[in-house]
């Protein structure tokens, strides 16, 4: 099975919340931003968009504080879905969630996490900077390994020419 | 039905009561929507003869049926009013994030009357409606209170539209911003919602939008995202945003510099797209759903320290928005300034202090023109206001924030000021509202389109230049010029009713391509001929507002500079505006008299006759 995976270029998002209304239409049938499992946060004065949404975890704390097995992984996609008739709705799986990124449908109190659409996320698909893209897990890595670099010399430049 | 919630939010600010009322679905087919909608009910609710800035006035915001949905730029919102400004009825749209949140929130309209005893915020969470005490913002910019309000009630996801220190100063031209630098910009509905006490709008929405037809809908949208994708509009929008407007404008000299005296500006290379792009940009930015992002946002940089004239504290480092054309024109071209940073800055002050740039400019413009001619002898300046003094440009924008100094005779508008020192000829507008960045002697069809847009002088009602620099009509004869305008000023018209911002127009997306949005969002069959016919009803009953506030032909008229100073250099050199011809040829075409009235068989065709 290959894993695919959402890669998320921030440099390349405008803010436009187009991954937003795809996805809460998704979930809703329709365009609802505040049920969208996938959130744009935006840092105005550093002029920077950041789409954030589940990981999908290789150890999913989710899916290991659910108490009703709840939570499971997708075989076609590898990625943590909700089995809504098994979810009793105590929001264990949203405090346990290291990003908080998994949510609740009000209502009903389940949880809403993303679940790649089954492998054709609506989000991808509505992004018109190519800032969300669905690629091969190992793929994601190149481009990751670059910003990895460039957080850790804008670190590095920032502790001075001591450290 | 779907798009339109069907409901609207009133709130009396003398009383502190609010009520939902559904809106009547004939209002909304007939109307469309946000500006169209809006003016519908200001025709009903607001009298044309009351004062703008008292509490009689009434403020309107709107969303149109796609604001909110994921068509192509569907961030927009109207603010309708009687404007500060000018007196008639006006229409001012902002994109941003704002609007659509509205929408979520549940409503097509926002009603405000009256005026709220202490200064005071509105603060919406979906049905939950609260005026809060404003005090702690009060006084201050637009960014912190923006900033404030978010800290204070606790919501991240909160969006705002506030004024800065212009609206509760009542600048004439103050604006509305929202999202910190997307401003309802002209006419001055700022200073009308400065009279009303009122500092800020705060939602959050959590609904949702429902549509008729979902596939048709999805189908709809799609073509339209293909079409705009590979539209070399759109990638020019994207790349260079709106500044690169200049460079037209200049090779026609229709750039209007130094208060209409000249028609080119010798150093617009300094202000075009690609200087702004390659020295201070750091990334576009995007309203709600828009999938072109032609926002700049720039960073000063090295340059944050120079023209430090202001008097107030500000961060000159943060990323910030603009500057678009129109500002890099009016604090720029028509001041005689050529510094990219000393036009950033000023743009940025028009941002934090909640002002409309173009009205600024021009009217510093002026202010400088009188100058010049020594008509401000005796008068006390802070300095001198020559034309392309970066260090006047900034402190006399922040003068005017704040009514200090000469800045309260700024605030009051070119018009209202040239009148003041008997020189009204330098006042460069129409119905008291200045012109934007396009010098009618160079685009002739600019002249009969400002001369007759209902909220004064405006580019965005009819934009000539487009077919009079493509080889589509001659820039220079009045020929055909009426006839185009009225077309074009329905069809942008009905842009705004949708919620649809403007732009898509140049960038692959044409009213046509609204056309099958709207009907599978609404439910409503709309075809190309209806959409027009809502444009021309909007436009005809605004008219009809404003022959009842007193507007006459009289009014529908441009300076003297305009119509008998030609240019003596440049490619636009002898030509005057020819006006009258145009102006006959434009009121045959809208089936009104030789007066400007809508004649009885046109308000009979559009439904209009018992209004």
């Amino acid at each position: 099975m290959t894993v695919k995976t959402l890669q998320i270029v921030p440099d390349r998002c405008t803010g436009c919340m187009q991954c937003e209304l795809a996805c809460s239409w998704v979930q809703t049938g329709q365009f609802q931003p505040s049920r969208s499992l996938i959130r744009v946060q935006i840092f105005d004065e550093e002029a920077s968009y950041a789409p954030y949404g589940c990981v999908q975890c290789d150890e999913a704390w989710c899916m290991n504080a659910c108490p009703t097995q709840a939570i499971v992984i997708d075989p076609a996609t590898g990625a943590k879905v909700v089995l809504d008739q098994m979810c009793i709705g105590c929001h264990l799986c949203t405090i346990a969630c290291p990003f908080g990124t998994v949510w609740t449908t009000p209502g009903t109190d389940k949880a809403a996490k993303c679940d790649h659409c089954g492998g054709q996320p609506a989000c991808a698909t509505a992004c018109p900077t190519q800032a969300i893209q669905y690629v091969d897990g190992d793929k994601s890595q190149d481009w990751f390994a670059g910003w990895q670099q460039r957080v850790h010399d804008g670190y590095v430049t920032a502790l001075g020419p001591e450290s | 039905m779907g798009g339109w919630t069907g409901k609207l939010l009133r709130v009396n600010l003398t009383t502190g009561s609010h009520r939902i009322e559904p809106i009547p679905g004939g209002w909304l087919r007939d109307y469309l929507g946000g500006r169209g909608l809006a003016d519908r009910y200001a025709f009903e609710e607001l009298d044309p003869t009351v004062e703008p800035l008292s509490p009689e006035n009434v403020l309107i915001f709107a969303t149109g049926p796609l604001t909110g949905t994921p068509v192509p730029c569907g961030a927009r919102y109207m603010v309708v009013t009687k404007g500060a400004l000018t007196g008639a009825i006006t229409t001012s749209n902002s994109g941003g994030h704002f609007g659509p949140e509205l929408k979520f929130a549940g409503y097509d309209l926002l009603i405000l009357e009256g005026k709220s005893p202490r200064p005071s915020y509105l603060f919406i969470y979906d049905q939950h409606v609260e005026i809060r005490p404003a005090d702690d913002f009060w006084g201050k910019g637009v960014f912190e209170t923006e900033d404030g309000l978010r800290r204070e009630l606790g919501i991240p996801q909160l969006r705002v539209a506030c004024i800065g220190q212009a609206g509760e100063k009542l600048v004439r031209f103050a604006c509305i911003m929202n999202d910190k630098h997307r401003a309802a910009g002209r006419s001055g509905v700022g200073a009308v919602m400065g009279s009303k006490n009122l500092k800020a709008i705060a939602v959050r929405g959590t609904q949702g939008v429902p549509i008729s037809d979902p596939v048709a809908f999805m189908k709809a949208v799609g073509k339209m995202r293909h079409d705009m994708k590979d539209h070399p509009g759109r990638i020019g929008f994207t790349e260079l945003g709106t500044a690169a407007t200049i460079d037209m404008t200049q090779a026609f000299g229709g750039l209007p510099t130094r208060n209409f005296l000249e028609g080119q500006f010798d150093e617009f290379e300094n202000l075009n797209g690609n200087t702004i792009r390659d020295t201070r940009m750091v990334a576009n930015k995007a309203c709600f759903a828009c999938t072109i992002a032609c926002g700049r946002v720039t960073r000063l940089g090295d340059a944050a320290n120079k023209y430090l004239v202001n008097m107030h504290p500000r961060n000159w480092r943060m990323a910030a928005e603009g500057p678009e054309y129109e500002n890099a024109w009016a604090l720029g071209a028509d001041t005689g300034v050529g510094d990219l940073d000393a036009v950033l800055k000023a743009n940025w002050l028009c941002n934090d202090l909640g002002m409309d740039p173009i009205s600024m400019g021009a009217t510093l413009a002026a202010a400088m023109e009188l100058y010049q001619e020594g008509a401000l002898q005796h008068v006390s300046l802070e300095m001198p206001l020559k034309f392309g003094s970066a260090e006047a440009l900034i402190r006399m924008v922040e003068a005017t924030g704040h009514r200090e100094g000469f800045g309260d005779e700024l605030a009051e508008g070119s018009k209202r000021m040239g009148e003041k020192f008997l020189r009204p000829e330098v006042f460069m507008g129409s119905k008291g509202q200045e012109f934007p960045a396009y010098d009618p002697r160079g685009f002739q069809g600019m002249g009969v389109a400002y001369a007759t847009c209902n909220r004064g002088g405006c580019h965005l009602r009819a934009w000539t230049p487009g077919p009079e620099t493509s080889g589509v009509m001659d820039p220079h004869t009045p020929v055909g010029k009426g006839e185009w305008v009225r077309h074009e000023q329905d069809r942008t018209t009905v842009h705004d009713n949708t919620g649809i911002c403007l732009f898509v127009g140049g960038a692959g997306g044409p009213v046509e391509s609204l056309v099958p949005c709207a009907a599978a969002a609404t439910g409503i069959p709309y075809t190309i001929d209806e959409f027009v016919k809502i444009g021309e009803r909007t436009w005809n009953l605004e008219r009809l507002w404003n022959l009842r506030a007193g507007f006459t032909r009289a009014e529908d008229s441009l300076p003297k500079r305009l119509l008998q100073d030609a240019h003596r250099q440049g490619p636009s050199a002898g030509v005057v505006v020819q006006l009258e011809p145009m102006l006959d040829d434009y009121y045959r075409e809208r089936g009104w008299d030789d007066a400007g009235r809508p004649t009885a068989d046109k308000l009979e065709s559009l439904g209009l006759a018992n209004l």
